[in-house]
């Protein structure tokens, strides 16, 4: 008979795999991504729907979205960002536990979108350093499942230990949020 | 209806004027004269629903503020409307109607917030839209559209972000629709496109 365990056979290897650590942490953590569901405006209900069971973001991993900062790891910025609330979508990013992305979902996160007001966050980069950005106002649930996807990607190929080592310059980066000003 | 309320009320008030309205009645009213006249509405006309309190900012006029009324009344289906003129075009005031409708609070805090009005005998008169540390009154028409640079509410978030409270870029707008026409044509674009952030308005 043919030996069809190509790539491993635990008849052979025993009870043994051999991969990089970073593998198998980046499959572990983009598995079982925790989003924190940052719905400020109307892109939120795309962002629930998302969830609900026509979309279903749990295909992907990702429907444990949690209200508690502590207990996610992916904020998606789901909706206007005025300059009041900027100060509380800081704090809840900083509350949230390392490591941890965040999606800003439409045009309002990614630009400040159609309020170029005094009183809208011209872009939640300014504040938080944000991994994907989804066009659209509001993006339809396929676009954010797309970015998720690409947010997965984006995990699987990143330095697991990255965020517990922590660097001067790229703490610094990290702070100043991407946009030069 | 309306047009035996505004017989009673002027023969009453004798202070009442009638204002030039394109829809319900509407009256002027001297500042001073606001809550004994509200509160007639409310008691004796059956105005017993304030719906909004705004106000309108003249600009170079004087009186360069003028506060806005709306009453419903339940029992009548009717509308009124009442205007009254701040006295003091450079610290604008007006009474509070806070005791008499429960409603006017919020909405006499978020006049003052955008306008800068403020209510005498408000029982907590402060901002409700912009945070507290604000310096400005965004609907006055001396303050522009997209803004003026102004520290962030939080110290500690603006130190770790380096950010602030910057002009919106307007890119030449407002950006308004010429409304006529098939949709394709009238997409809203900028009145004046000959200038940006990133280009100076041409000056002649
Ligand atoms: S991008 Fe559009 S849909 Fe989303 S929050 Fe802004 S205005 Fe609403």
């Amino acid at each position: 008979m043919q030996n069809q365990n190509v790539a491993y056979d635990s008849k052979v290897e025993g009870e043994i795999i051999v991969t990089q650590a970073d593998a198998v942490i980046n499959w572990i953590r983009k598995h079982s991504v925790w989003p924190m569901p940052m719905g400020l405006a109307c892109c939120a209900i795309e962002l629930m729907a998302a969830g609900a069971s026509r979309f279903d973001i749990s295909r992907f991993g990702m429907e444990v979205m949690r209200f508690s900062p502590r207990q996610a790891d992916c904020m998606i910025v789901a909706g206007t960002v005025t300059y009041k609330m900027a100060e509380v979508v800081r704090r809840i990013y900083d509350q949230m536990a390392e490591p941890k992305w965040v999606v800003a979902m439409g045009a309002c996160a990614s630009t400040g979108g159609m309020y170029r007001s005094y009183a809208t966050l011209q872009g939640v980069d300014r504040i938080v350093p944000v991994d994907v950005y989804i066009s659209g106002c509001p993006p339809r649930p396929e676009a954010l499942l797309d970015a998720m996807i690409k947010l997965q990607d984006k995990i699987g190929r990143e330095r697991a230990v990255k965020n517990l080592i922590p660097e001067k310059a790229d703490s610094a980066e990290l702070a100043g949020a991407g946009k030069e000003s | 209806m309306a047009e035996s309320d505004l017989a009673q009320l002027t023969e009453r008030f004798d202070y009442l004027t009638e204002r030039v309205s394109s829809d319900h009645l509407a009256l002027n009213c001297p500042a001073d004269k606001l809550i004994e006249l509200c509160t007639a509405l409310r008691d004796e006309f059956g105005y017993d629903m304030l719906n909004d309190v705004t106000a309108v900012d003249w600009d170079a006029q004087s009186p360069r503020f003028t506060g806005f009324y709306h009453f419903l009344s339940t029992t009548k289906h009717d509308y009124l409307r009442v205007a009254v003129d701040c006295p003091d075009d450079f610290n604008p005031s007006l009474p509070s109607l806070a005791g008499l409708f429960a409603s006017a609070n919020w909405h006499e805090r978020e006049t003052y917030d955008l306008f800068g009005i403020r209510y005498e005998g408000h029982p907590d008169l402060t901002r409700i839209l912009m945070w507290d540390s604000y310096p400005y009154h965004p609907l006055r028409k001396d303050f522009p559209l997209a803004g003026i640079e102004t520290p962030l509410p939080a110290d500690d978030v603006a130190e770790a972000t380096g950010a602030s409270v910057l002009p919106a870029p307007m890119m030449g707008g407002p950006f308004t629709s010429s409304g006529d026409g098939p949709m394709s044509q009238t997409e809203p674009s900028a009145k004046d496109e000959s200038w940006s952030e990133k280009q100076e308005k041409p000056t002649d």
